[in-house]
């Protein structure tokens, strides 16, 4: 357990370990410590600290282009490796489950913008379509969480992040009325420019294909690239989180233009959304890690995906509300105590 | 000394989502050429799509003046309104003017 736990990005000296008891999943406050004091969360507010400060610090755009397109292939690569070994039957269920939820969770959240926080319609779809969509990187740091405690997601999970993805987007866009739609359409956007846009995406592409390539390749290949995408993976992700740390930290600064409603509204709604896809997700048969990586995921808020596709379905929207929303609220947020509290409801649940 | 042929050199400074639309676009009106650059800078609208997907984009283009008119239209109609955009005429000299048109 301790050696295999090695190469993973969470500090191994904070499990629990005696030869007597065995593995014991930590709690409570213990939970919580152990996540912030991992690399991927101690990058994330080094990269803050470098832009409140000011720092020179700044990573040049083909870095942040290769990390991405390094991260999001070894993500589907993984999925489609475990896709591979897992039977129609044993994932139809998480599946459909996913996939009710990418359909259910931009309808809760354009019901609490519109109707408790009063944002006009616009807006509102268009926050709604980031916090029904899926952030890869908070479903990676849920991975690697459950990593360290011992409660591991399914192989497969990364299937459910690819059907995850664009459902939402979709229904967010078909909330907007037929003016704004026509108005976006004169304007250079419209749903139709939009789709394009999700579908041949990098973010996409590369999940779908990555899925596609682990799911047929031959295992002797995959064992050749294996160091470089499966053993580089977590201190890739640590550096990519610096780099998101800069970006969110720079968001912060619109905190003031957004108001203290879609603050509240950037950490209740992933609570309900993550505590939902937990109990969706143990009952369509998902581990309590896999249940609660579904959790992070569902509760997460989409920063690559939704906001290209949603600058161009609706130019109208604001920029500033859901970027600063997922990106300086949300993202955070998740990082730090979400994903422990995930955790701690799937297990409570599956208890 | 070969001959100058005075033709218009248009200029687009545009959020980066724009980027493939308006070489589309510009192409579909009829322009020969042209030179794109990632660049940064700042303006009156602030906030981008992506903040990290580069955060601007210039696209440069030498096309006859009638037709550096209609591609000024067009952006201006399109875009103004709700995206970060910019766009400006000169004159240029060009040799080889034939090239352009």
């Amino acid at each position: 357990m301790l050696v295999t736990s090695r190469a993973l990005p969470y500090n191994t000296r904070l499990v629990s370990w005696t030869s007597k008891e065995g593995f014991r999943p930590l709690a409570g406050a213990e939970i919580i410590i152990s996540n912030l004091l991992s690399p991927v969360v101690l990058a994330f507010a080094l990269g803050m600290a470098a832009a409140l400060v000011r720092s020179d610090l700044e990573f040049p755009e083909a870095m942040y282009h290769a990390l991405t397109i390094f991260l999001l292939f070894a993500i589907g690569l993984k999925g489609g490796i475990a896709l591979a070994a897992t039977t129609l039957a044993e994932i139809a269920l998480p599946l459909a489950a996913t996939l009710m939820l990418g359909v259910v969770t931009p309808l809760t959240a354009f019901g609490v913008l519109r109707w408790i926080g009063r944002i006009d319609r616009v807006n509102a779809a268009a926050i709604a379509a980031h916090y029904g969509s899926v952030s890869a990187v908070t479903f990676l740091a849920a991975q690697a969480f459950g990593q360290t405690m011992g409660l591991p997601g399914e192989g497969y999970m990364p299937a459910l992040v690819a059907v995850l993805e664009v459902p939402a987007i979709v229904v967010a866009l078909l909330l907007v009325g037929r003016s704004v739609q026509d108005d976006a359409e004169r304007h250079g956007g419209g749903r139709g420019a939009a789709m394009r846009e999700v579908l041949t995406g990098r973010s996409v592409v590369l999940l779908v294909g990555g899925l596609v390539v682990g799911f047929v390749a031959d295992p002797a290949g995959l064992a050749t690239v294996e160091p470089f995408f499966i053993g580089l993976f977590p201190g890739a992700l640590t550096l990519f989180l610096l780099e998101l740390g800069m970006v969110a930290a720079r968001r912060l600064r619109d905190l003031r233009r957004v108001g203290p409603f879609l603050l509240a509204f950037g950490v209740v709604v992933p609570v309900l959304h993550g505590c939902l896809g937990v109990w969706v997700g143990q009952y369509a048969g998902l581990s309590i890690g896999g249940s609660a990586v579904l959790g992070a995921m569902v509760g997460s808020a989409s920063y690559i995906a939704a906001p290209a596709a949603v600058r161009i379905a609706l130019p109208q929207a604001n920029p500033a509300f859901y970027l600063t929303a997922a990106l300086g609220i949300t993202f955070p947020f998740n990082l730090t105590l979400g994903i422990p509290l995930y955790y701690a409801f799937a297990r409570w649940m599956g208890a | 000394m070969t001959d100058l042929r005075r033709l218009k050199l248009v200029t687009i400074v545009a959020e980066r989502v724009l980027r493939t639309r308006l070489l589309d676009e510009i192409r579909g009106l009829g322009a020969r050429g042209f030179t794109v650059a990632e660049v940064t800078g700042e303006g009156s609208r602030g906030v981008r799509a992506s903040e990290w997907e580069g955060s601007n984009v210039r696209i440069e283009t030498i096309v006859a003046p009638e037709l550096a008119d209609r591609i000024v239209h067009h952006v201006s109609d399109i875009y103004f309104h709700y995206h970060a955009v910019i766009v400006f005429i000169q004159d240029v000299d060009v040799v080889r003017g034939d090239k352009y048109l």
